[in-house]
C-alpha cells in the first residue's frame, strides 16, 4: 500500500504543471546567464579599455520575448525593467535601473547581492561605500548630486563615529586594491547596484519596501542585521521590529485532525456537480449579463466615466425603469428582488392577488437579520405575532416541518431563526407566485411599454 | 491488513484509542479518496466547453480620473453604492472619502496607527469603517457638516489578536465581517461591538474575504496565507468548502457575481476560479510573463471579464470563460495593491504604492 503524505494538494484542473513550477524571478536569471541558452555575455572593447562581461538591453529583451513568450516588446522591456529595479542587472553607466531596448550595456549582478539574502543594509555601511568612492581618483566612481548629499547628510548624522567610519572605508580600498583590475571594474559596478537598489535615486521606486503582512514570515526571522562590510556592532543584536515572529496555532494536534476528518467525509458525502455542466451554467450566466455589463455593451446614452456626463446614472435613479432593466427581473426571483423597482412591482402585483403575506414575510425576515443584535429578539417576536402565530393578521403557509422548528427556534429568538421558513417561502415564491408575476399584465406591459414607444417613432 | 479505500472507512467511527498517526492516515487517506471522487466529475475544461463563446473584441480601457492626495501607499478602497463615491485609506493612516467623478475629496480622517489595510463603505453611504495595525475596525459616521471632526463620532467595534487585514459590512449598516492576521474572521455588531460569530480554520493569517453575493445566502469566503480558500456559514461558523491549489498566499477573493464561483488572486502570480457546485478549481490565469504576485481581483458586472492588479504594477484583464488574457494596462508607478469594480459596473478602480487612485473604464 502506497501511503501519500500531507504536502499532497488537491489537484489543479489538469494543466501542465510547467506553468505552475515556482516560477520566480531567479530561475530567469539563472537561464538567461546560461551559456547556450541565455544572452551573449561578453568583454566588449571601447577606446583604450575593455568592457567586461556586458549584455546590450535589446538582448536582453529580445530573450525576454522568447523565453517568456511575450509578443510586445513594451511588455518585455516593463518586466525587464522591474527585474532590473530590484537589482537583479543593471545598466553599467546610469545610476536609474531600468531596460532599454537598444545598444546600452548591461551586467548582472552578483547573487552575494541578490534580494534574496534579505539585505537591511545600515546607514553605517552606506556611509563607509560613499566614503570610500570619494577616496579613488576615478571618474566613473564620482559622486553624483544626490550622492554627495546624501554623503553630507552621513557625515552630520554620524559626526561622532566619522573617523570609524573613515577608517573603515580606507581599509576597504585597501582590500579592493589588491584585487584584478577587470574583476574591481566588475565588483565596483555590483556594489554600485546594490546600492541603487538600497539607496535609489530620488524620484525611483524604492522595491525594497515591503508588504507589512507578509515580513514576518520572511526567510531570516530572528536574525541579526548584517553588514555588507563585514561590521560587527558590538553586543548589538538587531532585531527589526516587525519581525517578531508570531505563533499560529499549531496544527497536528488529535482534535484537529479529527476535525478535518469530519470534515472531508462531510465532503466525500457532498453531492457535486458535473464539470460540463458547471462550464454550460458559468457561461450562460456570464451571456446572459452580457447586454448589462458596461465593459462588454456601452451603456445608454453613455459611460458617466467616459464622457463626463451623469445621465445614465440619472437614468437609473428615475422613477421610470428603463425596458432593459424590466427585462432582467425575468431573469430570476433573485434578480427581481434585487432592484427596489422590481420588488415593488412585484409586491403590488401579490397584493392584488391578496397573496402578499408571503414576501412581506420574507422582506421581514431580511430586515431582521440586518438589525443591530439588541433589537433582534423583539422584533423576531414580532415577525412571529404577525406571521406565524396563532389567528396571525398575515400568516403565511408554512410546512409542519419548518412550522416545528421555528417555533423551537422562537425560544430563544435570534437573527437567524427564520431560515427554515424563509428558505420554505422563497421556493413556494419562485416556483408559484414569480412565475404568475411575469404573465401578468403588470409586467408584462411594464416590459413593453417601451417597446411599443419604440415602434411609435420608428413608424 | 484492511484496505485503507475501503468504504466502511467513510462511515465506521474511530475509536477513542485511536493514535494521532493512525488518524492522520485516515486523513490522508480520505483526502486521496475525495481528490479521486472530484476527478471523476472533471470530464471537461471550462475553456474547451467555451470554444463555442464569442470571442471578446479589443478593449479600450484608460485611466478616466487620478486621485491624488495620499501621502504614502495606497492599500485598500472600497466603492459606495452611489456608483461615484469611493473611500480610501493608506500606509500614513490616512482615510479618505472622494467624489471620484469629480476627483473632489470630501472627508478625510487620520487613524492613530500606520498601515491602514482595510476600509469599506456602509451600505447606507454614511459611514465608513477601517482598521489595520491598531488590531481593530472601527466605524466613523460620515457627518454632512465638513467642520466636524470625523474622529470625534469613531465607534470601536473589532478587536482582533494582529493585524485588521479585511472589512466589509454585511448587507446593513449594522454588521461587519473582519478578517485579520491572527487567523480568524469574525462577524461584529457595530452597535454594541459584540462578537455575533467566529470563524477558525485558517493556518496563518487571513489575507482577505468576500461576501456571497445572494441576497438569501449566509456565506462568505476567505484566503489566507496557509494558500487556503474557505466558504463559511455565517450562521454556525462552520466551514463548509475548503480549497488549497494556490501555490502560495491567497491575496485576495471575489465571488463570480451568480454566487456559484469565486476566483482568488495569489503571491504565486496566478488568479483561479473555484467552482462551489464541482467543489473543485476550475480554471487557472496565468502567463509565462507574469512573475510577480496578484494583489487583488474583481470581476466585470457579468462575469465575463476578471481585471488583477499586480505586483508589476500593472492590472492584467482575463476572459474567465477562454481563460486568455485580453488586455493588460500601464499606468501606476508602483505596485496596485487593491481593485474594486464599481457597483453598476461601469468602471473599476485601483489603488498603489505610487500613492493614488485610478479610475478605469
Amino acid at each position: 500500500m502506497i501511503y501519500y503524505f500531507s504536502f499532497l494538494t488537491r489537484s489543479t484542473s489538469g494543466r501542465s504543471h510547467t506553468i505552475l513550477s515556482k516560477r520566480t524571478i531567479e530561475d530567469i536569471l539563472t537561464r538567461i546567464q546560461d551559456e547556450t541558452e541565455g544572452v551573449p555575455i561578453r568583454t566588449v572593447k571601447s577606446f583604450m579599455t575593455k568592457i567586461p562581461s556586458v549584455v546590450t538591453g535589446a538582448d536582453i529583451v529580445q530573450w525576454l520575448m522568447k523565453n517568456l513568450s511575450i509578443e510586445d516588446p513594451a511588455e518585455a522591456m516593463h518586466i525587464g525593467s522591474l527585474i532590473a529595479a530590484q537589482g537583479y542587472f543593471f545598466p553599467i553607466s546610469d545610476h536609474v535601473l531600468s531596460l532599454r531596448d537598444d545598444g546600452t550595456f548591461y551586467r548582472f549582478q552578483a547573487p552575494y547581492f541578490w534580494p534574496s539574502n534579505c539585505w537591511e543594509p545600515e546607514n553605517t555601511d552606506y556611509a563607509i561605500y560613499l566614503c570610500k568612492r570619494t577616496m579613488q581618483n576615478k571618474t566613473r566612481l564620482e559622486l553624483t548630486d544626490y550622492e554627495a548629499e546624501n554623503l553630507a547628510r552621513l557625515q552630520r548624522a554620524f559626526a561622532r563615529k566619522w573617523e570609524f567610519i573613515y577608517m573603515q572605508a580606507e581599509a576597504q580600498v585597501k582590500i579592493d586594491r589588491k584585487k584584478d583590475k577587470i574583476e574591481r571594474k566588475i565588483l565596483d559596478s555590483q556594489e554600485r547596484a546594490f546600492w541603487d537598489v538600497h539607496r535609489p535615486v530620488p524620484g525611483c521606486v524604492n522595491t525594497t519596501e515591503m508588504d507589512i503582512r507578509k515580513c514576518r514570515r520572511m526567510k531570516n526571522l530572528h536574525r541579526v542585521k548584517k553588514s555588507v562590510y563585514g561590521l560587527t556592532e558590538e553586543g548589538k543584536q538587531s532585531q527589526s521590529p516587525i519581525h517578531t515572529f508570531f505563533q499560529h496555532c499549531p496544527k497536528g494536534t488529535k482534535e484537529d485532525v479529527e476535525k478535518e476528518i469530519s470534515f472531508l467525509k462531510t465532503q466525500l458525502d457532498r453531492h457535486c456537480m458535473k464539470m460540463s455542466k458547471v462550464a454550460e451554467s458559468l457561461i450562460t450566466y456570464a451571456e446572459q449579463f452580457m447586454d448589462y455589463d458596461p465593459f462588454l455593451t456601452s451603456p445608454e446614452p453613455s459611460n458617466p466615466w467616459t464622457s463626463d456626463d451623469p445621465t445614465f446614472w440619472d437614468l437609473e435613479a428615475s422613477k421610470e425603469p428603463s425596458q432593459q432593466r424590466v427585462k432582467k427581473w425575468g431573469f430570476s426571483l433573485e434578480e427581481a428582488l434585487k432592484d427596489s423597482a422590481g420588488r415593488e412591482l412585484f409586491l403590488k402585483f401579490l397584493e392584488s392577488e391578496f397573496s402578499s403575506e408571503n414576501l412581506r414575510f420574507w422582506l421581514a425576515v431580511q430586515d431582521l437579520k440586518k438589525m443591530p443584535q439588541e433589537e433582534v429578539a423583539q422584533r423576531a417576536e414580532e415577525i412571529w405575532a404577525e406571521f406565524l402565530a396563532e389567528g396571525a393578521p398575515s400568516s403565511i403557509n408554512l410546512d409542519s416541518h419548518s412550522y416545528e422548528r421555528t417555533s423551537q427556534n422562537l425560544k430563544d429568538p435570534g437573527r437567524y431563526s427564520f431560515e427554515d421558513a424563509q428558505d420554505h417561502i422563497y421556493n413556494l415564491m419562485k416556483s408559484d407566485s414569480y412565475a404568475r408575476f411575469l404573465r401578468s399584465n403588470v409586467y408584462q406591459d411594464l416590459l413593453n411599454a417601451r417597446k411599443k414607444a419604440v415602434w411609435k417613432i420608428a413608424g | 491488513m484492511r484496505s485503507p479505500l475501503s468504504p466502511e472507512m467513510a462511515t465506521q467511527e474511530v475509536p477513542l484509542n485511536e493514535t494521532l498517526a493512525h488518524l492522520k492516515t485516515e486523513s490522508e487517506t480520505l483526502k486521496l479518496k475525495l481528490e479521486e471522487e472530484r476527478a471523476k466529475l472533471h470530464d471537461v475544461e471550462l475553456h474547451q466547453v467555451a470554444e463555442k463563446v464569442e470571442g471578446l473584441g479589443q478593449f479600450v480601457m484608460k485611466t478616466r480620473r487620478t486621485l491624488k492626495g495620499h501621502g504614502n501607499k495606497v492599500l485598500c478602497m472600497d466603492w459606495c453604492k452611489d456608483k461615484r463615491r469611493i473611500v480610501s485609506s493608506s500606509q500614513d493612516g490616512k482615510v479618505i472619502v472622494w467624489d471620484a467623478f469629480t476627483t473632489n475629496k470630501e472627508h478625510a480622517v487620520t487613524m492613530p496607527c500606520t498601515w491602514v489595510m482595510a476600509c469599506a463603505y456602509a451600505p447606507s453611504g454614511c459611514a465608513v469603517a477601517c482598521g489595520g495595525l491598531d488590531n481593530k475596525c472601527s466605524v466613523y459616521p460620515l457627518s454632512l457638516d465638513k467642520n466636524e471632526n470625523l474622529a470625534a463620532k469613531k465607534k470601536s467595534v473589532a478587536m482582533h489578536t494582529n493585524y485588521l487585514s479585511a472589512c466589509s459590512f454585511t448587507n446593513s449598516d449594522m454588521q461587519i465581517l473582519t478578517s485579520s492576521g491572527d487567523g480568524t474572521c469574525a462577524l461584529w455588531d457595530v452597535e454594541s461591538g459584540q462578537l455575533l460569530q467566529s470563524f477558525h480554520g485558517h493556518a496563518a493569517d487571513v489575507l482577505c474575504l468576500d461576501l456571497a453575493p445572494s441576497e438569501t445566502g449566509n456565506t462568505f469566503v476567505s484566503g489566507g496565507c496557509d494558500k487556503k480558500a474557505n466558504v463559511w456559514d455565517m450562521r454556525s461558523g462552520q466551514c463548509i468548502q475548503s480549497f488549497e491549489t494556490h501555490e502560495s498566499d491567497i491575496n485576495s477573493v471575489r465571488y463570480y457575481p451568480s454566487g456559484d464561483a469565486f476566483a482568488s488572486g495569489s503571491d504565486d502570480a496566478t488568479c483561479r476560479l473555484y467552482d462551489l457546485r464541482a467543489d473543485r478549481e476550475v480554471a487557472i490565469y496565468s502567463k509565462e510573463s507574469i512573475i510577480f504576485g496578484v494583489s487583488s481581483v474583481d470581476f466585470s458586472l457579468s462575469g465575463r471579464l476578471l481585471f488583477g492588479g499586480y505586483n508589476d504594477y500593472t492590472i492584467n484583464v482575463w476572459d474567465v470563460l477562454k481563460g486568455t488574457r485580453v488586455s493588460i494596462l500601464f499606468g501606476h508607478e508602483n505596485r496596485v495593491s487593491t481593485l474594486r469594480v464599481s457597483p453598476d459596473g461601469t468602471a473599476f478602480c485601483t489603488g498603489s504604492w505610487d500613492h493614488t487612485l485610478r479610475i478605469w473604464a
